[in-house]
């Protein structure tokens, strides 16, 4: 996994242009660049999930924004009542979600926004923004109890 | 049809991501949640354009892509006129029967800015609906152009404050009222225009998989709200997604064939624009006293929208 701001310099791809020591004529430059997403055929990618997929190096699926985050959601599996709430509505597509059950929280493309902790509907909430450096399972020791309703 | 069921959330969710993550936009950025709700939407091939714009920047860093699928960027204003070409050549060439694979269903799809929509590619988009090319053009409205540090846009509404119309001592942010813009867009007789928010989702990706059915050139504005330039805390996407459709500021409908008018979302308890505005940053010089007379505005001015509309869904015109 490459942490995607120390590769901004990186300039993978344009090998073909910086060999040659003599200058290329307008006609000569390659326009532009392709970037292919998979290594080979992608006919039928949709049906396929991402363990499944051979993604190639210029995905950004294989780049990591983890080093963006502050703070880090923590996902317990005993609240969670597969609402697909966060799936939905999580800008990184960092849940991971199979088969209509949630399993965990993709911390390479997290960037820790919270979203996922506003949308979730359980009581107490099965994810909870922890410190970066908060080990997992202290985080779930931690879980605040089930919060009973104000009386009026 | 490749288009997936979306009965409920958990039947969506079964949908294989097609849009990657790492890419740079802001942590809470509303763009990618309608993105990536357009490419689960649907099994088809998508060939899709961006306009220069946030969209574009963030997802293509160089030597990285987070598309999954034919994805070009050309120039600011041209998204439409990129697609329509593809589109065009597509035709041509499933007719003479040079396709890789000639009967796999392809979906052509254009995402722009409110920016590149409203002012830069406006005419663009209108000549591609014009000549009636099949393709789907989404503006992700953000009310500003925030990638280059949030200047004032034909779609900031009035009040607002942005860096080329900032408020102060002697101005109350932009003055000029946002430009109507699916209106526009209906009046061109485009089979399907709407106007959607990621907090409905369902709404939305019933909204996307009909404009992708539909043939020829289809419409959908989303308000796509920027922590960065609305100025709010990046966890309150969602819920100032709601504070904007429950106050009617951005009312969710669909117009088909340029008369038929749906709405799509009714609010149980519709709230006033002030506690929309009052959620964020960009609308804090109008509480002061020498302006409130502008919310009262903006008020009077979402009632007539939303009267405006319903009449418009009663009478079919």
């Amino acid at each position: 996994m490459q942490d995607l701001n120390l590769l901004a310099n990186d300039n993978r791809g344009q090998t073909d242009l910086g060999n040659s020591s003599s200058l290329v004529g307008w006609d000569e430059v390659t326009q532009g660049t392709i970037l292919q997403s998979f290594e080979g055929d992608a006919t039928g990618i949709a049906q396929k999930k991402a363990e499944e997929r051979s993604y190639s190096t210029f995905s950004s699926y294989t780049a990591t924004v983890a080093s963006w985050r502050v703070k880090k959601p923590v996902f317990n599996i005993d609240v969670c009542i597969d609402c697909q709430n966060c799936w939905v509505w999580c800008p990184d597509s960092s849940i991971l979600s199979r088969d209509k059950q949630m399993l965990g929280i993709d911390y390479d493309h997290c960037k820790g926004c919270e979203v996922c902790v506003e949308v979730c509907p359980t009581n107490p909430k099965s994810l909870l923004m922890f410190s970066e450096y908060t080990p997992l399972d202290e985080a779930l020791s931690q879980w605040p109890e089930k919060k009973k309703k104000e009386e009026k | 049809m490749a288009i997936t069921s979306i009965k409920n959330l958990k039947e969506f969710s079964t949908n294989n991501d097609r849009f990657e993550g790492a890419h740079t936009l802001c942590p809470g950025c509303a763009h990618s949640m309608i993105v990536r709700e357009l490419m689960n939407c649907t099994d088809d091939n998508l060939v899709i354009s961006s306009n220069t714009g946030c969209l574009e920047v963030s997802t293509a860093v160089y030597p990285f892509t987070s598309w999954d699928t034919s994805w070009i960027h050309i120039g600011f204003e041209n998204a439409a006129t990129a697609v329509s070409g593809a589109e065009a050549m597509h035709k041509a060439r499933k007719k003479k029967g040079t396709l890789k694979d000639n009967d796999a269903p392809v979906k052509f799809v254009a995402f722009g800015g409110d920016g590149s929509t409203y002012d830069i590619g406006f005419q663009w988009l209108s000549g591609a609906v014009e000549r009636g090319h099949d393709f789907t053009y989404i503006c992700l409205d953000n009310e500003n152009y925030a990638n280059t540090g949030g200047q004032r846009s034909s779609a900031t509404p009035i009040g607002a404050t942005t860096t080329t119309a900032q408020a102060g001592s002697h101005s109350y942010g932009k003055k000029e009222k946002k430009k109507d813009m699916v209106a526009i867009m209906a009046a061109h007789g485009a089979p399907y225009v709407a106007q959607l928010a990621p907090n409905k989702w369902k709404a939305m990706a019933k909204g996307f998989q009909k404009a992708l059915e539909t043939e020829g050139p289809c419409f959908i504005n989303t308000v796509s709200p920027c922590c960065t330039e609305w100025k709010f805390d990046p966890k309150d996407t969602i819920g100032i997604t709601d504070l904007a459709t429950d106050s009617l500021m951005f009312p969710i409908y669909e117009i088909i064939d340029g008369h038929e008018l749906n709405i799509l979302y009714r609010p149980k308890n519709i709230i006033g624009v002030e506690e929309y505005m009052g959620a964020q940053g960009r609308y804090k010089h109008l509480f002061k006293p020498e302006n409130r007379h502008i919310i009262d505005k903006v008020q009077q001015d979402v009632n007539e929208y939303w009267d405006y509309l319903q009449r418009r869904e009663e009478a079919r015109i």
